[in-house]
């Protein structure tokens, strides 16, 4: 519920590990809200909501340490340099120690700017360092909201080159993506939503074979589905939906 | 959860350091109001050096508030708090953090005060032991306090106004207890502010140790 409006509503979705989930839809479709309900940074009023293999209701600090979020906002402390974002937020998430000079030129971020005040950085380069950050925390789920806006074309390659890097290293990925042409080339799995719930989700049929899904703990939510309200519906789409992979979630209604 | 809160008191004091709102911004905020109560009871100077501990901790409560305010400010950008809620550190290390934070910057602050009215108001400096007690303890209060009422502040609507209103009241006690023990002291009746003193540590203890349990649901629901 986001002031008292229910923002996802009979939404029942599923991803695997090592999937790359596109979510697709218009403004206010809930796809932003999925990310934050993924990260247990939004309570589920009814349902269930499982990621990783914990609940998000019951034990949302592991569901935490292990997801990254890049959104519209770059999570760094303005008045802090690169260098002191990095560690921080590495330590703070227990990740192991990274060399900063290595992740920041995986982010093609040039050194010097290690000591430089985020404040002062570009819009791009605020980017990168946030990205840096996700590199650094290592988490096991990569949430993305909108990952490409602001970045220029080769911050655009980098951050697709990061995405299949992390798949391949056992990574889960769900983003949101109005920049369909270039997210539907890395995605493995696209899920459409409107009004707050999934009309469906298919395999993306650009889908890049290097990121084929492989069992884990997958990523599973499925949000009750109130008597009334502008959401209501039916809670899957036309299309059939994949069989869901071992360790499967639990669901209740 | 002493691991974090070492890590967040760290980022707090470098923050401080690179951004240097106390030194630049608190201090001169400070020695401001020093210098207007002294223009204001410049004819009667006896006066001014009998309600000396009033002024100076009057002057500690309004530059916490900045203090404060800063340390949730920063938390405030960005979508920082969401990268605080979503790191997994515990909330209670991240209290303790950003208490101690608070606690080291109005200690410098305290320092400062003390030197300039010395020399601005011709206070004594007598019961030296007796004030640092004082000082440490009142301190440690006004950090909780103001930390517990700071995350919640923080995430309403009118924050900058609704922390003086929330915070004010609920340190009024500790600003009666710390004015008593710094004017015992100057008076050198140390037993009596030793016993104001202890007060102010039994404050502390509950500010502290109430905030460490109420900061993660603040910070979760406000």
């Amino acid at each position: 519920m986001l002031s008292g409006f229910p923002a996802l509503s009979g939404l029942d979705l599923e991803i695997a590990q090592r999937e790359v989930a596109l979510l697709r839809g218009p403004n206010g479709a809930g796809k932003s809200t999925v990310l934050r309900l993924c990260a247990g940074l939004v309570p589920l009023e009814s349902g269930t909501a499982s990621v990783l293999g914990h609940d998000v209701e019951g034990d949302v600090v592991s569901v935490r340490r292990k997801v990254g979020i890049l959104g519209h906002q770059t999570n760094l402390y303005e008045d802090l340099t690169v260098a002191d974002n990095l560690k921080f937020w590495s330590s703070a998430a227990r990740a192991p120690k990274v060399d900063l000079a290595s992740v920041m030129d995986r982010v093609g971020l040039e050194r010097r700017l290690g000591d430089v005040r985020v404040g002062s950085l570009s819009a791009g380069q605020r980017r990168r360092t946030a990205m840096a950050v996700l590199v650094a925390r290592r988490p096991r789920l990569w949430l993305l909201d909108e990952p490409h806006a602001g970045l220029d074309q080769a911050g655009r390659d980098l951050l697709d080159g990061l995405v299949a890097e992390a798949v391949q290293v056992g990574v889960t990925v769900v983003m949101a993506s109005h920049d369909h042409d270039r997210a539907l080339a890395i995605a493995t799995c696209v899920v459409d939503l409107a009004g707050g719930m999934n009309l469906a989700q298919v395999k993306s049929p650009e889908s890049p074979t290097h990121a084929s899904s492989t069992p884990g703990n997958p990523t599973g939510v499925d949000t009750a589905q109130p008597s009334s309200g502008p959401s209501s519906g039916p809670s899957t789409g036309p299309v059939p939906r994949r069989a869901p992979a071992s360790s499967p979630v639990e669901r209740s209604r | 959860m002493l691991t974090d809160a070492r890590l967040v008191a760290g980022k707090d004091l470098r923050l401080e350091f690179r951004s240097r709102v106390t030194t630049t911004q608190v201090l001169p905020f400070v020695v401001a109001i020093v210098l207007l109560f002294g223009f204001a009871f410049e004819p009667d100077a006896d006066l001014l050096v009998e309600v000396t501990p009033g002024l100076f901790w009057m002057t500690v409560l309004f530059a916490s508030m900045l203090s404060i305010q800063r340390s949730f400010g920063i938390e405030s950008a960005d979508g920082v708090r969401d990268g605080l809620r979503l790191s997994g550190m515990n909330p209670s290390g991240i209290f303790l953090g950003k208490a101690a934070a608070v606690f080291v910057q109005l200690i410098a602050v305290e320092v400062v005060l003390g030197f300039t009215v010395t020399i601005l108001y011709g206070a004594p400096i007598d019961g030296l032991g007796v004030l640092i007690v004082t000082a440490l303890a009142a301190t440690a209060a006004l950090a909780g306090a103001g930390t517990m009422f700071g995350v919640l502040a923080a995430g309403l609507h009118g924050r900058e106004t609704l922390l003086p209103l929330l915070f004010l009241p609920a340190v009024a006690p500790v600003l009666i207890a710390a004015s008593q023990a710094h004017g015992l002291a100057l008076a050198g009746d140390s037993g009596s502010g030793l016993r104001w003193s202890a007060l102010l540590a039994l404050f502390a203890v509950v500010y502290v140790s109430f905030g460490a349990l109420a900061f993660g649901p603040l910070l979760e629901e406000s």
